[in-house]
């Protein structure tokens, strides 16, 4: 773990491949300026997200029209009271009326696993489930995991392990490892994990390094609890 | 997705008059398999009536032995009870193989019950299918009729596989599946519920229009039992069977002193094999009867162009999953 660092202003480790006086560089210079300099416009989109701190504002849509359902979602702990016509899908909702565009959509068909999220703490499809029949419900998304500036220790472990390479998968593979290391009936042994986690696809074929991260991440909230 | 019209039903008898005897209403419980299919334009609904706040999420044991499950019950948490895993050890091997965690946390037991075909033609909205188009052929026939396509049956109007993993376990178990509709309550047995294609492979269970699964009741497990599921498959997860066994025996010393045997993955519908359980009754345990037996499961079996593996694959999903029941020493009854 020789080439890991603790990166403070994240708070987590990760792999800095770059040498010390580089890295002491950025530091100096502060990330954000150099990269708003040089980076593609691509990773200062992603840097600007990255910034935002705020948590999104509780939304009400007030009296629904013709055709439209009113219900209350709880999303990572902000209740909001939207209108949505019967055939709104909760993935779409989320993405397109909360702007929360963490959770994925990739197959839309229930057989990616990308749009994986939690409702109620139980890991779901989003692209399956009408907004309409959540009404009520406590949504969790990739969004919700971290508190503040610290990530999850799942997020945490993705990081350190490299459990990606185009990372569209990735926020479905985390809420599944979420909820599967929440759960007492799923075994800990790396063949109950690769089972479990079967609902997620990586095209990338990152698989070896996701189950490594839920592993590592295994042990690190058992330490923490 | 298609616009329709949603209700949120809170009785079963509030869902059945909402729903009405129309054939363009859909119950929706998990919706893995309904809204799926709504997205692919294959069923077009006008109306939904949504159950899931139905009250029908209990598991009981009634006082003659059977269990009730209730139509809510998810895939996951039937799997996950203790009674179903001790007593119906088959049902919870079954529900397990099926799907991956994320769907069988959305899937219910009626829903399950209530899956469609996996056949590509008819998924596709394009090709021939008797069953999406009746009249317009099927494609599976002289198509790629591989993986999700049966050997048992068959007609010469449809060819897919009832996908269904749970459905095997519980052919296998005996069931009775409950129903409230237009004219009130009734029972069905599990093994008449599915339909063989025949000529209408458009009728795919017993349903009447704006009829509602409440309850799927199981058979009292049979005494000192042992029993299990095994799937055969093209790769280690998340894949519909090739070919699946759901297998219970009962053992007196070294003789099989009863046997259920269902098949999957192979037939048009969850697959009771009851001549091969005929066969296997009063037999020593052991290859030569267990190779008898599963060579009768597939008598009158017909191959296609790309299955015909299917037929020894079938017959080895039988004898493997009875050798590995049988060989376990401390579950002997004797």
């Amino acid at each position: 773990m020789s080439d890991h660092h603790n990166n403070e202003g994240l708070g987590v480790e990760t792999f800095d491949a770059r040498s010390p006086s580089r890295r002491r560089f950025l530091k100096t210079m502060g990330a954000s300026s150099l990269a708003a300099a040089t980076a593609p416009a691509w990773a200062q989109i992603a840097q600007a997200g990255q910034q935002q701190k705020e948590p999104v504002e509780p939304r009400d849509d007030g009296a629904p029209a013709e055709g439209e359902q009113q219900i209350q979602l709880t999303v990572n702990g902000v209740a909001h009271t939207l209108n949505v016509k019967p055939n709104a899908v909760l993935l779409d909702v989320l993405r397109d009326r909360l702007m929360l565009t963490g959770t994925k959509k990739g197959c839309d068909q229930g057989q990616c696993g990308a749009c994986t999220l939690l409702v109620n703490d139980t890991a779901i499809n989003s692209c399956l489930s009408l907004a309409v029949s959540h009404d009520g419900d406590e949504i969790t998304t990739i969004e919700g995991l971290s508190q503040g500036d610290e990530l999850h220790p799942v997020q945490v472990a993705f990081w350190a392990h490299d459990a990606y390479q185009c990372g569209y998968c990735t926020s479905g593979q985390i809420m599944s490892a979420v909820a599967i290391l929440n759960d007492d009936n799923i075994g800990s042994d790396d063949a109950s994990v690769r089972e479990a986690m079967s609902g997620n696809i990586c095209r990338c074929g990152a698989y070896k390094n996701i189950l490594a991260a839920v592993q590592d991440a295994r042990g690190k909230m058992e330490g923490a609890s | 997705m298609r616009e329709f019209d949603y209700a949120r039903a809170d009785s079963p008898r509030q869902a059945v008059s909402t729903h009405g005897r129309s054939e363009q209403a859909a119950y929706l419980a998990g919706g893995t398999t309904l809204l799926d299919l709504v997205k692919i334009d294959i069923m077009r609904p006008d109306q939904v009536v949504d159950i899931n706040r139905l009250d029908l999420n209990q598991i009981e044991t009634l006082n003659d032995g059977r269990t009730r499950i209730g139509a809510l019950v998810t895939n996951t948490a039937l799997a996950r009870d203790d009674r179903i895993k001790n007593e119906y050890a088959v049902l919870s091997e079954a529900l397990l193989s099926g799907a991956t965690t994320q769907l069988r946390n959305k899937a219910t037991t009626a829903g399950n019950v209530m899956q469609r075909v996996r056949c590509p033609y008819f998924r596709d909205g394009v090709s021939s299918c008797n069953k999406r188009e009746p009249g317009s052929g099927c494609a599976a026939i002289k198509g790629h009729n591989r993986s999700v396509h049966a050997v048992l049956g068959t007609s010469e109007q449809c060819i897919a596989t009832h996908p269904s993993d749970m459905c095997v376990a519980m052919a296998a178990i005996g069931a009775t599946v409950t129903v409230e509709g237009p004219d009130g309550q009734r029972d069905i047995g599990f093994l008449d519920f599915h339909l063989l294609p025949g000529d209408t492979p458009e009728r795919e269970h017993a349903l009447k229009p704006g009829e509602l699964i409440t309850h799927v009741t199981l058979d009292a497990p049979l005494e000192n039992s042992r029993s299990g599921y095994l799937k055969l498959r093209d790769r280690a997860s998340y894949q519909f069977a090739l070919a699946s066994s759901a297998v219970i025996v009962t053992l007196e010393g070294d003789t099989i002193t009863n046997a259920r045997v269902a098949l999957g993955g192979v037939g048009t519908k969850p697959w009771r094999a009851l001549e091969a359980e005929k066969a296997l009754k009063g037999q020593k345990i052991g290859e030569a009867s267990f190779t008898h037996a599963a060579g009768i499961a597939f008598k009158g079996a017909t191959p296609y162009a790309h299955n015909a593996f299917k037929i020894p694959l079938g017959q080895q999903a039988i004898v493997r999953n009875l050798t590995t029941l049988t060989a376990q020493e401390d579950r002997r009854t004797s």
